[in-house]
């Protein structure tokens, strides 16, 4: 049996998860705002307490 | 602070607000301060950051507000209502509920940073999240910590001022929508891709040869991805077809679905049977790229739609309702007739009602267009919607919600846009014949070659129906159309659907009418001193800039149009502020600013000087109010008061009248007055309508649409909304209200009328990309049905030549010029 047989059900398993997961993101609104979060990203992090 | 220091102040450099960073009028700026305000409310916004210790906010900005802050102070107390929360703030825990708002000013990511740190300063407050494409803030709170009032109060006192969104419902609806239509792009998308590795495979032992056993394997597995694709996301156009078929209209969807379904039946024919050609590479290539089409344009016309909710402000959601001696904020819905509601300057009143106290002047300009003040006291009629001026007013309620005048407009604007026939757009029409010529040829080909050459006749009847499949048709107008509204939105105007370009720029035998209001919308809706005479005898030298620090104390719109006009800063006092005038002390002279009748109650002089008279009535004929100043007790001047028209109208309806469409004046305002406006642009007296009610107003849209022509309509106010959605395309301007806006098309976010001209620019601009669109894909289609027709073409060229169409169509959509690039 060709190793085709093997390869290609083990890719369409990878493939599938990867929509799986993209609906799942979208479904759980991931996507919805596209904007903020590459503004979010630039802001420092509040400084610990140092009694923390 | 001394005249001498104002004036080396305002010589040094121009100063900036420390909070929006509008430049300082000369009159505000404060020599010895560090940091300069243009506005009282910039300057308490500022106060509170500092004071939360968010100061850093300053400092990390890269865009400036641009626009004053104006905390309002209010309670917000109507938020904390049962009923409200349970609908607009759903309980995501047993004590935590979650509310998305609407703020005004929110405008670069220091913004996010600033109202993302609202938990810190407020405790209860769970988290804050900031969308900031529709400046939407969905805060997370304990309700038992914190009650939502106080939330909206903090986000006020720090400038930017909350409105709850307008029907939760829609926007899950919406939502919904949108999610659904990124998942089946994502599906069609790995589906395709796949299927096009298969047919990578396939092509290659199409020349050099594959075992049997595989290319089986392959064909088998093309199928069952390509009939997810094809049922799953795929569906849309399926159902959009069979609509078309059902209502017998002409719809892009019809063609499109043919190719698929036919291409689908005989791929999996021929897969079964273990011969000829699959078409699935192309067939979920082709599912793709038109989802992806339709979602981009989908996004921007959503965006236009976003952005116009945001200025929904107009009309007050609260009232102020006074029990005995006690005042509370309601909501406007829970309004009844008899009750008695205070009105403060500068607010709107929330619903119909009779003065029963106090006196003031209320600005009717979006009911009526009627640009003048109008005096009221007790007794008279005021209505929802109007501009309270300059006193108190107790108002005893006589309609309220649906009942009142605006209310009833507002019936009449929904009434209009539903009479609207919807037009057939330029794909769809081509679809129609597309439909009848593919299924033409198909029935011709088919019954040919049974003849000459009964074994290929399916195969080559089915591939001219798949290289028929009017892509390049599906593609051309989502992409010019979302290129187009995506420039436009740059420009600051927003454009709700792309049908809009379309009705815009398609020719027509009579020619377009465009009817423009004149109050808001040809004259600026600010008041200002268009005119001022002086008397005869001469008059102080420095007269303009005393009234102007006088009345920098008074907060009537007509105080503030002489505020605006000069530095003040000669020491001023007010001794009294009326409805009609104000008095005061100014550089130790006298001084009394206002109406005729005020003047001639304060002073001694029984008779009034005749220029003075004379001057009052030119400028009432002109639509201007007359103020009359004396000082010192004697007349000096008088000044004429009024929207000025606005810079950019004469050259914009000179320009339209080019283009050949018939410009015309629509307005409330007194047919005179109408008439000197038209007069100075240009227009003849035959195209100046006044003294219209909004109801004459749609009927005069109506009947010049019965003649055939397209009829546009500009417009600001609520008297305009109706005859707007009435139109073939409404467009409201800069500032105008919120009924105005949901019933237009096209929203112009820059001042002026300049941007109609440019609507019409970008309209024809890209229409004519389009065209270009369809008559490359055309050519296409034609050249490869020729192929298939005689039989030349083979898979492997059809494959390639489909995506190739697509290709150079979309490039040409999306690099053709339709909008100006830039802002200019």
């Amino acid at each position: 049996m060709s190793v085709i047989y093997l390869l290609m059900p083990l890719a369409f398993a990878l493939g599938g998860a990867a929509v799986w997961a993209f609906v799942r993101a979208t479904r759980a609104g991931q996507f919805d705002d596209l904007e903020t979060p590459a503004h979010r990203i630039l802001h420092d992090d509040e400084p610990s307490p140092p009694d923390a | 602070m001394s005249l001498a220091a104002a004036t080396t102040a305002s010589q040094g450099r121009e100063h900036d607000c420390a909070h929006c960073g509008l430049p300082v009028p000369p009159g505000l700026v404060d020599a010895d301060a560090s940091e300069q305000f243009c506005c009282n409310g910039c300057r308490i916004v500022r106060a509170t950051i500092e004071s939360c210790g968010l100061g850093q906010y300053y400092g990390m900005r890269t865009d400036e507000a641009a626009t004053p802050a104006k905390p309002t102070g209010r309670a917000y107390v109507e938020l904390d209502d049962r009923a409200f929360l349970e609908r607009h703030a759903p309980a995501v825990r047993t004590t935590v509920r979650a509310i998305e708002l609407v703020l005004e000013g929110v405008h670069c990511s220091a913004c996010v940073w600033l109202l993302e740190k609202l938990p810190r300063v407020l405790s209860g407050v769970v988290e804050a999240r900031l969308d900031m494409r529709r400046s939407t803030l969905r805060v997370t709170w304990d309700e038992r910590a914190v009650p939502l009032s106080k939330i909206a109060r903090t986000l006020d006192s720090f400038g930017y001022r909350p409105h709850v969104g307008r029907d939760p419902e829609v926007r899950s609806i919406r939502q919904r929508e949108d999610r659904r239509l990124l998942v089946h792009i994502g599906v069609a998308g790995a589906g395709a891709g796949n299927v096009m590795l298969l047919a990578f495979a396939l092509y290659g032992g199409y020349f050099h040869g594959i075992e049997g056993e595989y290319a089986r394997l392959f064909r088998w597995t093309s199928l069952v991805i390509s009939l997810v694709v094809l049922l799953w996301p795929g569906s849309m156009f399926l159902r959009g077809a069979w609509a078309a078929l059902r209502t017998r209209s002409a719809h892009l969807d019809l063609p499109i679905s043919i190719g698929l379904v036919a291409g689908t039946i005989a791929g999996t024919i021929n897969t079964v049977l273990d011969r000829g050609e699959i078409y699935f590479d192309s067939l979920t290539g082709l599912v793709f790229l038109l989802l992806v089409g339709r979602f981009v344009q989908r996004r921007l016309e959503r965006r236009a739609a976003d952005s116009v909710e945001l200025l929904f402000s107009l009309t007050p959601a609260f009232a102020r309702l006074r029990r005995g001696d006690e005042v509370c904020e309601v909501p406007v819905d829970s309004l009844t007739p008899d009750d008695l509601v205070e009105v403060r300057p500068g607010e709107s009143f929330p619903a119909d009602g009779v003065v029963g106290d106090g006196t003031s002047s209320v600005n009717l300009a979006l009911l009526t267009g009627e640009s003048r003040p109008q005096s009221v006291g007790e007794g008279d009629r005021v209505f929802a919607g109007a501009v309270n001026l300059a006193g108190v007013l107790l108002v005893r309620i006589t309609a309220s919600g649906r009942a009142t005048r605006v209310g009833k407009l507002l019936s009449l604007v929904e009434e209009c846009s539903r009479r609207r026939a919807p037009i057939v757009q330029l794909a769809d029409r081509m679809a129609g014949w597309f439909t009848v010529i593919a299924t033409g040829l198909f029935a011709a080909t088919l019954v040919f070659w049974l003849f000459v050459e009964p074994g290929h006749a399916v195969d080559r009847a089915v591939s001219l129906l798949i290289v028929s499949c009017p892509c390049g048709l599906g593609l051309a107008t989502p992409f010019a159309v979302s290129v187009a509204l995506g420039r436009a939105a740059r420009q600051k105007i927003l454009i709700k659907g792309g049908d809009v370009l379309e009705k815009l720029a398609r020719k027509s035998k009579t020619a377009p009418i465009l009817f423009l209001d004149k109050t808001g919308t040809l004259t600026e809706d600010r008041l200002s001193v268009v005119d001022f005479r002086e008397a005869p005898e001469g008059a102080p030298a420095h007269v303009r800039a005393w009234v102007a620090a006088l009345e920098k104390q008074a907060s009537h719109p007509i105080a503030q149009a002489f505020a605006l006009e000069a530095a003040a800063d000669a020491p001023a006092t007010l001794h009294r502020a009326h409805a009609t005038g104000v008095e005061g002390t100014v550089a130790a002279h006298a001084l009394l600013v206002g109406s005729r009748d005020f003047i001639r109650s304060r002073t001694r002089t029984v008779t009034t000087p005749g220029w003075a008279e004379e001057a009052s009535h030119q400028m009432s004929a002109q639509a201007l109010t007359p103020v009359w100043i004396a000082v010192d007790g004697r007349l000096v001047a008088v000044a004429g008061v009024g929207g000025k028209i606005r810079s950019d109208a004469r050259a914009t309806i000179a320009d339209l009248s080019r283009r050949g469409v018939q410009v015309a004046i629509l307005s409330g305002d007194h047919p005179a007055t109408v008439k000197a406006v038209g007069a100075a642009l240009g227009l003849g007296e035959a195209s100046c309508h006044g003294g219209l009610s909004p109801e004459d107003k749609v009927r005069a849209v109506e009947a010049a649409a019965k003649g055939g022509a397209p009829v546009f309509m500009v417009g600001d106010g609520v008297n305009d909304a109706a005859a707007l959605s009435a139109a073939t395309v409404g467009i409201a301007v800069h500032g105008g209200a919120e009924a105005s806006l949901s019933a237009a098309d096209i929203y112009l976010g820059r001042s002026g009328l300049g941007p109609v001209s440019e609507v019409f620019d970008g309209a024809e601009r890209t229409l004519s990309v389009i065209r270009r669109c369809l008559a490359v894909s055309l050519a296409y289609n034609v050249l490869a049905a020729g192929l298939a027709i005689t039989g030349v073409v083979n898979a492997l060229q059809a494959a390639v030549l489909m995506p190739a169409a697509s290709f150079t169509v979309l490039g040409m959509a999306l690099w053709l010029r339709s909008f100006a690039k830039e802002a200019a």
